[in-house]
């Protein structure tokens, strides 16, 4: 049953992207996606994963990404990190790519709300963030980090790999296995993880969260007013969400 | 170039709860009070869009700006102090309102257990039940003594309890009844009962119906919206300094509020305070405000620097135990767990006090003698309103990433229930405050050094209180009840609590504390510090119920004061 759900799902989300199935190789082809309708241009709609119509998206520009390869990369890997299932989409289809791009291009990227003067020391674990880096600079680095152990490990960049490598190496990065300037890359992985929930989970209104979409499959009604009259009821109650901007 | 203005009854540096209150009650007696305030000037028309957990929430938009100020942190003095860099373990307020702005509105009167902890401690278990590392003392006044200005406190913010709370008697009604009982907060209810302990709902200041305050404030009625901790209220349904002191200081015509002055010494001459320097923070210029009284009213953090940058006070010292200022730093010790539920529960919905209590282990409201510790905490569940971003709970063996934790983090959103308890801190004589040698802030100015780790007593009392919290999780019928994890070291990257406390502690005399009952310092009798750094130690509950009182009772002094000088006790 369970199987069969997700058979159809698959055969939906090829069908409105757009590829033969012989093209869909772990979640490597998923990126690699991106950057070929987007490069070629020959796709209607440009667009780039998703399990419906609704959760599709068109490409938007970037402001901090230079090219496809470094946005590929953080397609995949977010990917990786909330993957699209029988449940609805993953990190590409609620649009936690450009969620991620807008959040580094403005004051999380650079940390205008951080302390930032030196000196500089490593510090404990329970001292926290003691990086010279910006979050920006942060991704930069762990982005090129991540391709460049992908061709070191498989002789191909990341958003060329089969999904199981693609974890293999996230997994790598999260138990400080691979070295960055710095700051560690247990670091980088955690914003990373952080950034794609925060990116699936936050208000529309910062081009993640497409349609809504991660709040419905977490049954999170969203932006409401008042539960006053819900509240005490014994029955859990199951409420189209609202964002912000859809507020009059 | 320094501009000297003219002169004031009162200078308030500092516009949360205690700024608003003795802004409030001076103004009131018709002496003439500036506050200064560092942040921006904010209220209700503020938060209509406030439900926005990433801006909020997780950027922190109502919270101090640390690239101007932070604090530096070690856990011992062997480390050397580095500076926090982003904010995590507590979140600082900044801001018309500061943190009473983005509280929850638990709102409790410490027992009569802690005021004389000391003495009863000693009395009951002997004087040696801690080591004398622990720098246990009375606060120099008690409960008797608080229990007016607490009520005060209540009936300025409408308090929304019952009073059912069998170890506390209350002479005053709660002047709202208690918020909604939700199925949520019923199963805990039955739990505790039937485990023998006496549940009660949580006293809140989100509002179960809408009230008029002494002083002719209106706050409205909670809507269960479930975006209080970390939000602004957009209703004015719960109690904070921009919606009740603050308009009651205004009306008055004695007060004027002055944002964006970002206060950076005290300045004294001889036994007494002048006034305060401070600098504008849009224009960088430099004013000097001269008052006959100065009230320090900025956090816990801010008062004890102030004090420091401003060489009022002799600076604690670990090696020698001499200096009251930034000794006993406390914190709270959060034991607790987890319970996985089959069932879907509406737990999206909900308000920050929204809770249900037991105090059976809080205070010494249960027999130590066999126990290596004191003290315990209040123990409670609360239904918030979970929200996507930060709520994504799983089981401890489940991956934090991929397909299994998708579905588990989704599954379990609206399946899990939390009881924790807001453990008491007992002082150390390593947990201290003090100036950094090294990191300044952008004015220049030395950052505030934190010394802090959890002590054997910490460890003891998460152990016993988190079981007891796994025992009411079984008992509601959780599938599975993860206990929290002992705690070992003390870490600034994960939010724990906002609850910090000491530092300018309040005692019966000046060989160990740095103001006296009314909150006014030994040292400057027209200087008061007040806050929950007075506290001598920190106890089972959220802090700002007592800081409340201690605020209205300094308030009265300083009243007192500004008519016959000397010092108040």
């Amino acid at each position: 049953m369970e199987e069969n759900k997700k058979n159809i799902s698959r055969r939906d989300f090829l069908k409105t992207s757009g590829v033969a199935t012989g093209a869909l190789i772990g979640g490597g082809l998923i990126g690699g996606l991106v950057g070929y309708n987007i490069n070629k241009n020959d796709s209607p709609t440009n667009k780039i994963a998703g399990t419906d119509e609704h959760s599709t998206q068109t490409d938007q520009g970037w402001q901090f990404f230079r090219n496809y390869r470094e946005f590929d990369i953080i397609a995949n890997a977010t990917e990786r990190i909330y993957p699209e299932d029988d449940q609805g989409p993953g990190a590409i289809g609620l649009g936690v790519p450009y969620f991620i791009d807008s959040q580094l291009a403005g004051q999380y990227g650079s940390n205008s709300k951080e302390y930032m003067h030196g000196p500089f020391e490593v510090g404990a674990p329970t001292q926290g963030y003691q990086s010279r880096l910006t979050r920006a600079e942060i991704f930069r680095q762990g982005i090129e980090m991540l391709d460049a152990e992908a061709t070191k490990r498989f002789d191909k960049g990341f958003s060329k790999i089969e999904g199981a490598q693609m974890d293999e190496i996230l997994t790598a990065f999260q138990k400080d296995e691979i070295k960055m300037a710095g700051v560690t890359s247990t670091f980088f992985f955690r914003l990373l993880r952080t950034a794609t929930l925060e990116g699936a989970y936050s208000d529309p209104m910062y081009k993640g969260n497409v349609n809504m979409d991660g709040w419905r499959m977490k049954g999170f009604p969203g932006h409401q007013m008042a539960y006053i009259n819900e509240i005490e009821n014994e029955k859990f109650q199951k409420i189209e969400p609202q964002s912000l901007g859809g507020m009059h | 170039m320094v501009t000297t203005l003219s002169k004031v009854d009162v200078v308030v540096v500092g516009l949360g709860w205690t700024g608003g209150i003795i802004a409030a009650e001076c103004a009131k007696a018709g002496l003439k009070v500036v506050g200064l305030e560092r942040g921006e000037e904010r209220g209700t028309e503020d938060y209509l869009k406030i439900h926005d957990e990433y801006r909020y929430a997780v950027r922190y938009e109502l919270m101090q700006n640390l690239s101007k100020e932070t604090i530096t942190i070690r856990n011992n003095r062997k480390m050397s102090a580095l500076p926090m860099r982003q904010l995590g373990s507590f979140l600082l307020g900044e801001g018309l309102g500061g943190s009473g702005t983005h509280w929850n509105g638990h709102t409790w009167r410490f027992y009569p257990y802690d005021f004389q902890i000391k003495t009863m401690t000693d009395k009951k278990y002997g004087p040696n039940k801690l080591s004398k590392d622990y720098q246990l003392q009375d606060w120099g006044i008690t409960y008797e003594e608080l229990e007016p200005y607490f009520y005060t406190y209540e009936q300025t913010i409408g308090l929304s309890g019952e009073d059912k709370n069998p170890f506390l008697k209350r002479k005053d009604p709660f002047p709202t009844p208690p918020m909604k009982r939700t199925p949520i907060l019923k199963k805990f209810e039955k739990a505790t009962q039937d485990l023998g302990y006496s549940p009660f709902m949580l006293p809140s200041a989100n509002l179960s119906e809408s009230y008029k305050n002494p002083d002719g404030e209106s706050i409205n009625a909670c809507q269960y919206c479930g975006f209080c901790e970390r939000f602004g209220c957009e209703y004015g349904a719960k109690s904070s300094a921009e919606i009740t002191v603050i308009p009651t200081a205004i009306k008055t015509g004695n007060f004027e509020t002055r944002v964006r002055a970002n206060v950076v010494e005290v300045i004294k001459s001889g036994n007494k305070v002048t006034g305060v320097r401070y600098i504008n923070t849009l224009s960088g210029e430099e004013f000097i405000q001269p008052a006959e009284v100065v009230v320090l009213t900025s956090y816990v953090m801010n008062n004890a620097k102030l004090l420091m940058v401003s060489n009022i006070g002799e600076q604690y010292n670990p090696d020698t135990g001499r200096g009251t200022l930034g000794k006993n730093y406390c914190y709270q010790i959060l034991p607790g767990a987890t319970g996985f539920f089959d069932d879907q529960m509406n737990t999206f919905m909900g308000a920050g006090a929204l809770g249900m209590t037991i105090d059976d282990f809080n205070a010494d409201n249960f027999d130590h003698s066999d126990l290596d510790f004191i003290h315990g905490g209040s123990l409670s569940i609360t239904q918030t309103g979970a929200r996507p971003i930060e709520s994504n709970p799983i089981q401890r063996d489940t991956p934090t990433w991929g397909a299994e934790f998708k579905k588990a983090s989704i599954h379990n959103f609206t399946r899990t229930l939390s009881i924790g308890a807001q453990g008491a801190s007992m002082p150390h004589k390593e947990n201290y405050l003090a100036l950094d040698g090294k990191y300044k802030d952008a004015y220049g100015i030395p950052l505030l050094q934190m010394t802090y780790n959890f002590t054997e007593q910490d460890r003891a009392l998460h152990v016993y209180i988190t079981e007891k919290a796994t025992e009411i999780m079984k008992e509601m019928g959780a599938k599975t009840v993860e206990s929290r994890t002992p705690i070992t070291d003390y870490d600034i990257v994960n939010y724990q609590t906002t609850h910090n406390t000491g530092g300018t502690i309040m005692g019966a005399s000046p060989e160990n504390s740095v103001v006296n009952s009314y909150l006014q310092h030994w040292d400057a009798e027209n200087l008061f510090v007040v806050g929950a750094g007075n506290f001598a130690h920190n106890g089972g509950y959220n802090p700002t119920g007592t800081v409340g009182a201690l605020a209205y009772r300094s308030a009265e002094g300083i009243i007192n004061y500004s008519k016959t000088g000397g010092s108040l006790v």
